[in-house]
This record gives structure tokens, sequence and C-alpha cells, in this order.
């Protein structure tokens, strides 16, 4: 019986295997001739073609255009269509009257993003950390079943954002299991806990959480396992504490690999949208409103909708993330050359 | 029992536990049921009936009233458990309600009718999977479109990133030419330009190539990933360059090299890739709620967002259709976890 | 035929010259070894012949017909590299084929072919198996094979011996030497083990620093080496370098006197009078011997003495302070820090100017 499946699976995998092969021998009548033109060098050019032109059209040519499209008022897309109105938009995201209240600022929706985001950023951020590194832990400790239990808390990590939000949504509704688990136990009344502020920005931070931990703890565990067990036993021998040993020896030579995870969890949560759109689209009222979603109100759904806007609000963002993504290279690369010594 | 215990509690090196094992366990098995629990619970619910489903507390099981057909009456009627005035238990089948008075009749002796509190009766109730709350959105709303939107983007667009990204990864890493490096840095500068900051003008990049309202919209520009790019040159730089040429005294082709030699070669890095192009593929969904806006061109995610985000909830297919679009992913958890961890381990990637 | 001609290549990876102005004819059907130091420019100069690199200046021939700028594809000649480049994701079977399938050959005739090298080498029970689970020396023959099968021009090998043990290496050189004897074909094979060179080579190529040293057959290079890199490189132990200086030169030959204590006289004339030079005198270490009581000879200080039975190694140190090995035939009793005088025979002296150039003549 398996025998048998095998064979159908070898028989299969050698019929795509021929198809394909008898393409790429079709591609390569044409090549051939190309390859006399342009030589073998030459050729680089050709297999970088296809990869190139895609990326410059859709990711080279929208960067750059970015800057001019920032730069231009109305609510067309088509750049050709739209009046330059140079930094006015710049200007008007700057132009507030507090600067230290968002709502006296003439682009409010802007600064109440920024707030949201760095109040999330900041809480999110920290707790992150701490979840994982303390997950990291405790599956770096000789358990049973270990890979069972890195699975368990990997799990999440692959659901799409919108399975996320709703699979929270179902949870946290007001007939939800959330209330329930509450009832049984308290008896407590059921609360709409997505319809109020607080609650619900707690929710986002918490569902974010739970969907990326997995990811931030497999790198840690990843560095936990670098570390050499003779330094542990070292310390045992000389009858070191554990709390000592964490402190002393796990927690500095994991700096290195936190720092990386630091960064990463900056840049990740800056940029949240999917999960925490799908959860609370922003509500209630615009307290769980994040940049993300700003811009994309901003660009695309919202009927006060001003793309240069949008657009200038993104190259903000994107400055930001810059200077993160700078300090990961640092820290990545002090990483590398600590290795290396 | 005394034993079993022992036997649990005891430790290597025939040690005590220290609080540090009890933390451990509880942080463990809570995470295991808080990282499990929600998946589980969608899951459960989406066998559920509208009826249950706004029932609280609610019932971990799908369960449902039982009915029973009665003569002289064209509908089914819900069967009760009722206690009667002189206080024995009578299984009763409701005829109508008035108020908090119900009209009940025996369904052996449907003449008699009995008129019930309604706080002196529970329903008899039967786990029965409302497996319609599967096949309904299928037949009746727009799902298996989306599904086919979905399999579609993800997988033209997984297949398009192996070939050019692969083809792109071979000249950076066995080629030396002019402007090799810049290159490369120009990849490396854009793996931190993340769709959030150009999405704006992409979109009418988009829409001037006339790919607005089109699923190659939603494809092309995921395709030419610098991830994808960046991480099989690495692979590729660890194939020996003699083989290359080997090749080359063998009479072969500069694409006969990329697809006999190195593509082969390459293979556990193109896996790698692969897996991770499904899941981002099949996940995305910004950029599609950006570029789709006819229904009928949703993709699983966007279709989800926008069923769950209508005024009338239709909690019992959102749910269903929530644990179809969890299946592949559940699938690729289950075969290619380890799999997946190691290459996020040794690679960063996500 | 394969008659390879290369005019003045030179090559260069930015500033840095890698071969520098090489002229080379190699005639068909001959075994020709390029040998010298790492690094020298063996493996460039052998994959510009190939067709791998294009060389920055300079020309190469095939039969006559300029190749410079055709392909190495359609160059005609096959290659065996150091690390093998098998193709590890095929059998050994298409291994062989790939190459003749490339050229479009009619698979019959691919099949002959194939069945004819695995013949040859005695691959035949493996042709199904990857490289992976072949021994090395499996692989060296594999590498081979997948070399005849194309019938090439010319063969060109790349040290494909140094990654086997010293015993294969030794049975693989019998074999390769067979080998080029029933085909015919000109190879061009690189090493920089001197005594593979000096088995192998109908001529040797000595390369230092992308120059030519000296080109000969093996004997050349032993008997009369062009300088004193070519000297100390071929033979081993290496040659004894002593200083000297010319007493007298005319007559039926050369009168030198060897650190001050020896002199003697070559039966050789060097074509320009150096009277009075100082030279530097050249001494292969199997042609000294223990001088007797009466002889003339040089004396030395013993450091170390490995006896090895059939010879005598003596690690010893002359006046100068200069070292000096001599290998002496059969046993002898000698301890470290024992004073001893040697002596040699004025024919077996090589004599090199300050240059380190061999006096010509000599
Ligand atoms: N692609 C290259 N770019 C820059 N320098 C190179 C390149 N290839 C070779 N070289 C340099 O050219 C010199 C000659 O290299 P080559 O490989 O020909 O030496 P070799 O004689 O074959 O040495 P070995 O016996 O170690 O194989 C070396 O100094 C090497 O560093
Ligand atoms: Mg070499």
């Amino acid at each position: 019986m398996a025998d048998n499946r095998r064979g159908i699976r070898s028989i299969a995998g050698s019929l795509v295997l021929a198809v394909v092969g008898r393409v790429m021998r079709i591609i390569d009548i044409p090549l051939r001739g190309l390859q006399k033109v342009a030589g073998q060098t030459g050729m680089a050019s050709f297999f970088l073609l296809p990869n190139m032109a895609v990326f410059t059209v859709f990711i080279l040519i929208p960067f750059v255009i970015n800057f001019v499209y920032s730069m231009t008022g109305g609510t067309q897309i088509f750049l050709d269509q739209r009046r330059f109105v140079g930094l006015q938009q710049y200007s008007e995201i700057f132009s507030c009257s507090d600067y230290l209240d968002p709502n006296s600022c003439l682009q409010d929706g802007f600064w109440t993003a920024v707030g949201n985001t760095a109040s999330f950023v900041v809480i999110q951020v920290t707790l992150m950390i701490l979840v994982s590194l303390i997950t990291a832990v405790i599956l770096n400790r000789e358990i049973i079943g270990r890979g069972f239990w890195r699975a368990v808390f990997f799990f999440p990590v692959l659901l799409s954002p919108v399975v996320t939000g709703l699979i929270w949504r179902w949870i946290l509704e007001r007939q939800g299991l959330l209330n329930f688990i509450l009832y049984e136990l308290f008896g407590a009344e059921q609360f709409n806990w997505l319809t109020e502020r607080t609650t619900a920005f707690a929710a986002t931070i918490g569902v974010s959480i739970w969907a990326h931990m997995g990811f931030y703890t497999l790198i840690l565990l990843a560095g936990l396992q670098a570390i050499p067990r003779d330094l542990y036993e070292a310390a045992q021998m000389d009858g070191t504490s554990r709390s000592r040993i964490f402190w002393r020896i796990t927690l500095p030579l994991l700096m290195p690999n936190l720092v990386v995870v630091l960064v990463l969890a900056l840049i990740r949560a800056v940029q949240v949208f999917d999960e925490v759109f799908v959860l609370t689209h922003g509500g209630p009222g615009t307290s769980t409103m994040y940049l993300i979603q700003y811009i994309y109100e901003m660009g695309f759904a919202s009927e006060l909708k001003n793309p240069g806007l949008a657009a200038a609000a993104s190259i903000l963002m994107g400055a930001v993330l810059v200077v993160l993504t700078l300090m990961q290279m640092a820290a990545s690369r002090r990483n590398e050359k600590k290795r290396e010594s | 029992m005394a034993t079993v215990w022992q036997f649990i509690t005891r430790r290597r090196g025939g040690e005590g536990w220290h609080w540090t094992d009890v933390a451990t366990w509880v942080w463990l098995i809570g995470g295991l049921l808080i990282m499990f629990g929600p998946a589980v619970w969608l899951t459960l619910s989406s066998f559920k009936s509208p009826a249950a489903l706004s029932k609280f507390p609610p019932t971990i099981l799908p369960y449902v009233t039982q009915e029973v057909r009665v003569e002289g009456f064209d509908k089914p009627l819900p069967l009760y458990e009722v206690t009667l005035p002189d206080g024995t238990m009578a299984r009763l089948a409701e005829k109508r309600r008035v108020g908090i008075i119900a009209q009940m009749i025996d369904p052996k002796s449907p003449e008699t009718v009995h008129k019930i509190n309604i706080n002196d009766r529970k329903p008899v109730d039967m786990v029965e999977f409302a497996t319609s709350n599967y096949t309904e959105p299928f037949l009746q709303f727009d799902f298996l479109r989306y599904l086919w939107n979905s399999v579609f983007v993800t997988v033209m667009a997984t297949i398009i990133t192996l070939v050019i990204n692969s083809m792109a990864a071979f000249a950076l890493s066995k080629y030396k030419f002019r402007g090799q490096n810049l290159i490369l840095i120009i990849i490396v500068g854009t793996l931190m330009v993340p769709l959030g900051v150009i999405m704006v003008p992409l979109y009418s990049v988009v829409s001037a190539l006339g790919l607005f309202n089109n699923l190659w919209g939603v494809i092309l520009p995921t395709v030419a990933t610098p991830t994808g790019v960046f991480l099989l040159r690495q692979y590729m730089l660890t194939i020996p360059d003699e083989l290359i040429d080997a090749a080359r005294m063998d009479k072969a082709s500069e694409w006969q090299i990329y697809w006999r030699i190195v593509l082969p070669l390459a293979a556990p890095a193109l896996a790698v890739l692969a897996i991770f192009s499904v899941v981002w593929r099949w996940n995305d969904f910004l950029w599609p709620l950006i570029v789709l806006s006819r229904s009928s061109l949703y993709t699983l995610q966007v279709g989800l967002n926008v069923y769950a985000g209508q005024l009338n909830v239709q909690w019992q297919y959102i749910l269903a259709m929530t644990v179809v679009t969890m299946i592949p992913v559940i699938l690729v958890f289950v075969f290619l976890q380890k799999f997946i961890a190691r290459g996020i381990a040794t690679t960063g990637l996500k | 035929m394969g008659r390879i001609t290369l005019e003045k290549i030179t090559k260069s990876f930015g500033a840095v010259k890698v071969l520098q102005s090489i002229d080379l004819d190699i005639r068909d059907g001959e075994f020709v070894v390029f040998v010298g130091p790492s690094g020298c420019g063996k493996s460039t100069l052998l994959r510009q012949i190939a067709g791998l690199d294009k060389p920055t200046s300079g020309d190469i021939c095939i039969d006559g017909k300029l190749v410079t700028d055709v392909p190495a594809a359609d160059r005609g000649l096959a290659m065996v590299f150091q690390s093998y480049a098998l193709y590890p994701h095929m059998s050994v079977k298409q291994n062989l084929a790939f190459g003749l399938e490339n050229a479009r050959m009619p698979k019959i005739e691919i099949e002959r072919r194939i069945a004819e090298a695995a013949r040859m080498l005695e691959i035949g029970d493996y042709l199904d198996r990857r490289p992976g689970q072949l021994s090395g020396g499996q692989r060296q023959r594999v590498a081979i094979g997948r070399a005849i099968v194309r019938n090439p021009t010319a063969f060109l090998l790349d040290e494909p011996l140094s990654n086997l043990d010293a015993e294969l290496r030794i049975s693989m050189r019998a074999e390769l030497s067979a080998l080029h004897k029933r085909l015919q074909t000109t190879m061009i094979y690189v090493t920089h083990d001197q005594i593979e060179a000096m088995t192998l080579a109908n001529r040797i190529v000595v390369l230092r620093k992308g120059r030519i040293e000296q080109v000969g057959t093996p004997l050349e290079l032993y008997n009369t080496p062009a300088n004193r890199f070519v000297a100390g490189f071929i033979g081993a132990p290496s040659m004894n370098f002593l200083s000297g200086s010319i007493v007298a030169a005319g007559g039926e030959g050369t009168t030198v006197t060897v650190l001050g204590e020896e002199t003697l006289t070559l039966p050789r004339k060097a074509d320009d009078d150096m009277t009075e030079q100082a030279i530097t005198v050249g001494v292969r270490p199997q042609h000294i011997r223990l001088a007797g009581p009466d002889e003339p000879g040089i004396g030395a200080k013993v450091d170390l003495v490995e006896g090895l039975g059939s010879e005598t190694v003596v690690h010893a140190r002359v006046s100068t302070g200069e070292r000096l090995l001599a290998v002496l035939a059969g046993q002898h009793a000698l301890a470290s820090g024992e004073e001893i005088r040697l002596t040699f025979d004025a024919k077996d002296l090589h004599l090199f100017d300050k240059d380190g150039s061999r006096l010509s003549g000599t």
C-alpha cells in the first residue's frame, strides 16, 4: 500500500519534472542565442531583469514618488492630475496651537494616531519582551516535551491577522468566552470589552502579544541555546544560586539577542494594523486608531480622504522606521563582531 | 495514587521541587490554554446554531433544542422538560407561548393543553453539529469565490516569487559585474520599506497600470521580495563555484546552469521561501483590502473582514469561514512547524 | 589534435598581476605539468586555457585557431577539478551524461561512451549512486570519467589528486599515466607536488609569481635547473646552497672553492669570465658523501642524524653557519655534535650567480 502510494507519487513527480524539463529546454533555445550575443556575464543582467523590473515598478518608484506625492494636494490618485502644494501637507500636520495637546492641532486625527501608537508601542513592546523572555527561559529548561511546548507558543504566529482578530472578537463579545469565564468564577456581569476605551486598547495590546510572542520567543530561545552549557555547569559547581545565574550569566549573554528582539518588536509595533483593525476597527471612537490605519483611511477610505496628507504621514512614519532599522543593523553588526572575536 | 504522584514529581538527581519548577508548569499549562483555547473555542462555536450562539452562558458543545412532530401541526414543535403543578415531571411540546405562559401538549395525546409558566420548564437539548454553517456560505455567499481567489493569489505569487527571486539571487551570487554592490545595497535598503510606508503611491502605480480591482494588482507588488532574494543569495553563495565552472566546461548554457545545477542545489532554501511565501500571501490583508473593492475579487481575508464588519454580523457563518481560513495554516503548522521554527531562528524572517 | 599555444598571456585581478606574459607551446599528445608554489598562478593559467576566465591580454590558440574569445563550452576541452566538482544531485551516470546531452548527442552514443568510460575506469558498479555515496578515490575516477566521455582535444587537470590519501595518490598517479599512454591526448596537469610532476610529465613548466621560471623535461630540470628557484623546487630533499667563489675559469673547466675550504674543478666552462666573483654553489643532498681521511672536504658539525636504514639523513651546519642536509647511502654511526668532513664530486655542482641564475655554460 505504502509502496503503491510512493509509486504513484514518484510517477506524478517525474511527470511534473518531465513537463518542467521540456519547458525549460524550450526556453533554453532563445536564451542560448541571447548568450551568444550578450556573453556569459551579460546573462547576469537577464537573470536580474524580471526581479529588478518588478522591484523597480512596485517598490522603488513608489518609494521615490512618495516624496513628490506628499507635496501635492487634492483627491485624485494620479500624480499628473494633482496640484503641487509644496510643504503644505507637512506644515498642516505640524500646525498646532498647543504642542502638548493633539486636539489643538489642525490634523488632530494624525496626532491622535501618533499618540495611540506611541502608547501602544511602549506598553506592547515592554510586555512582549517580558513575556517572550520568560517563555524562552522556560522553554530552555530541561522540560518534558520541549518541542511540543515550543509549538504551543508558536502556533498563533502563523495565523492570519484576520483570523486572529475574529477569534478574539468572538471571545471578547458580550456573550463571549471571557464574560462566561468571569461569570462562572465571580458571577461578573456581561461586559462589552471592545466598546470601552481602556479595555479596547488593552485588548489590542493583549491580542497582538498573543499573536506575535511566539516569534520573539523563538529568536530568544535560539540565543539562549547558543550559550555554552559548561558556563552553567561551572556556575553550579561554584554553588551559585539560580537567580544569580540568571542575572549574572544568562541575561548578559543574551543581551545582544534581546537588543535585536527589542528593535524588531519596535519596528513591528509601530506598524501595527491588521489584527487590531479587524478586532476594533479603530474604535471605540478613535481610541485604537493607529498610524497605519490613519494612513489607510486618509489615503483610501474616509470621506475626508487626502492622499497627499497620507503620503506625508507615511514618510514621517518611514523616517522613524529607518532610524529603528539602522539601530537594528548596528546591533546585529555588533553581535557579529562579538561572535567573531 | 501516592506512587503516581511520586513518579510525576520525581526529579533528576533526586532534588526536590524548586519554586521555579512550579512556576514553569503553571506558565506552560496556562500558555497551552491561552494559545490553543481561543482557536478551539472558535472551532466549537462554529458548529452552533444561531440560537445557541446568542445564548448566555454559552455551552461548550453545540446544543439544539430537540423537536417532535405532533399530529395536526405542520412544523415540528420544540420539546421541553416540564415540572407540572402537581410536582411530577413530563416531556411536553410547546404549542404556543403567550407572555410567560406557554401552552403545552403531550405529543402522544395532543388534545389536552397544559398551561405552564416558562420558568417551570427546561428545553430538552441534544448535541448537533450545525454543518450548514459550513455549507451555506459556500452555496449562498461568495466564499467559494473568495477561497479560489486566495488560492490563486497564493499559488501565483509563490511561484513567481520563487522564479524571479531565485534568478536574481543566482545573478547576484554567481556572477561578477559592475553595479552588483549597488543593487545589493538597494535590496538590503528596501528591506526597511514596508508596505505601510509606500501604500499611497503604490496604489497610484497599480491603478495607473490598470491593476486596480485585479488579482494581479495584489500579486505583483509582493513578488519581488528583497527578503527572498537575500535569503536565496546567501544560500547560493555556499554552492561551490567549481560546480558552475564544471557545468560550463560541460557545454551547459547559463540558463541550464541555473535550472539544472543551481536550482536543485538551492532546494532547501527554496523550500523555506516557498513556505514563508505561502503563509505570507495567504494571510495578506491590508494590500488586498486596498486593491480589491469588487466583492467577486475578495480574497478570504478581505471577504471575512467585510462580512464581519457588517452591522448585522452573522456569526455562525463568520466563525465557520474563519475555521476554513485557518485550515491551511494549521496544516502548515502541523507538518512544517519544526522546519519553520528552524527557519525563523536562523534567518530572523517572519 | 590538441596543440595549445599561449602568447604573452597576462591576467590581472584589479591591480594584482597574477600572470605576467606567459609564452608556452604545448604539443599534441603531450603531458605537460604546471608546477609551482601555492598562489603562483597555476590554476589561473589553467582557467585561461579552459576559457573559464579571459586573459587581460595575450592570445590563446588551439590547433592554430585563435580561441581567446571563444567561451569555455566551445573550446572542446575537458577539465577535472581539485574538488572534483561532481554535481551532487545527479547520479554518477547523469554526471557523465550531462555534458553529452548538452552537446545534443544521440542517446545511444551517450550510452556507449558511458559504458566504455565505466569499463576503462572500473566505475560500472556504482553508476546509479550519487557522488555523496562514493569514496574519495571513486569520486576521482568519476571526475576523470566525466572528462573522458567528452572525448576532448585536451584534458585540463587542476590538482586532481590532492584530496586523496598518500597511498591512493600513488596508485591513481600510475593510472593517470597509463590513461595518457592509452588515449594519447594532450593533458595539462597542475600540481604543487614536484614528485607528481616528475613522474607524470613529458614536460614540466615551473611557475613562480606569475612567471615561467623554466620549461623542460623532468630530467632537464633536475640536471640543469635554470636558477636557484627551480633547483630548490625540483628534487627532494631540496638542494643545498653554499657560498663559494670562482678561482679560475679557463681551459677545460671552471674552478671554484666552496666555503673557501674545498677547491674543485667542474668539467664545464662558464661562458663569461667571472674570476674572483662570489657565487652560490648548489649540491643535492644525495650527492654528498663523507670525505675519506686524506680527501679534501668541508668541515661540518652534526645537528641531527636520522637513520632510515637504507640511507642516513644528516642535518649539519658548516663553518659559516649555513645549514646543510646530506643523504648518505647506507648506515653511519654519527652523533649530534660530532665534527665531520663532507665532500662531493665536481660534476654534481650547480653554480648560480648572485641573482640566482645558473652560470651559463655550466
Ligand atoms: N578571482 C580572483 N580575484 C582576485 N585574486 C585572485 C582571483 N583568483 C586568484 N587570485 C589570486 O591569484 C593568485 C594565483 O591564484 P591561483 O589560484 O592561480 O594559485 P595556484 O597556483 O593555483 O595556487 P594553489 O596551488 O594554492 O591552488 C593568488 O594570489 C590568488 O589570490
Ligand atoms: Mg590552484
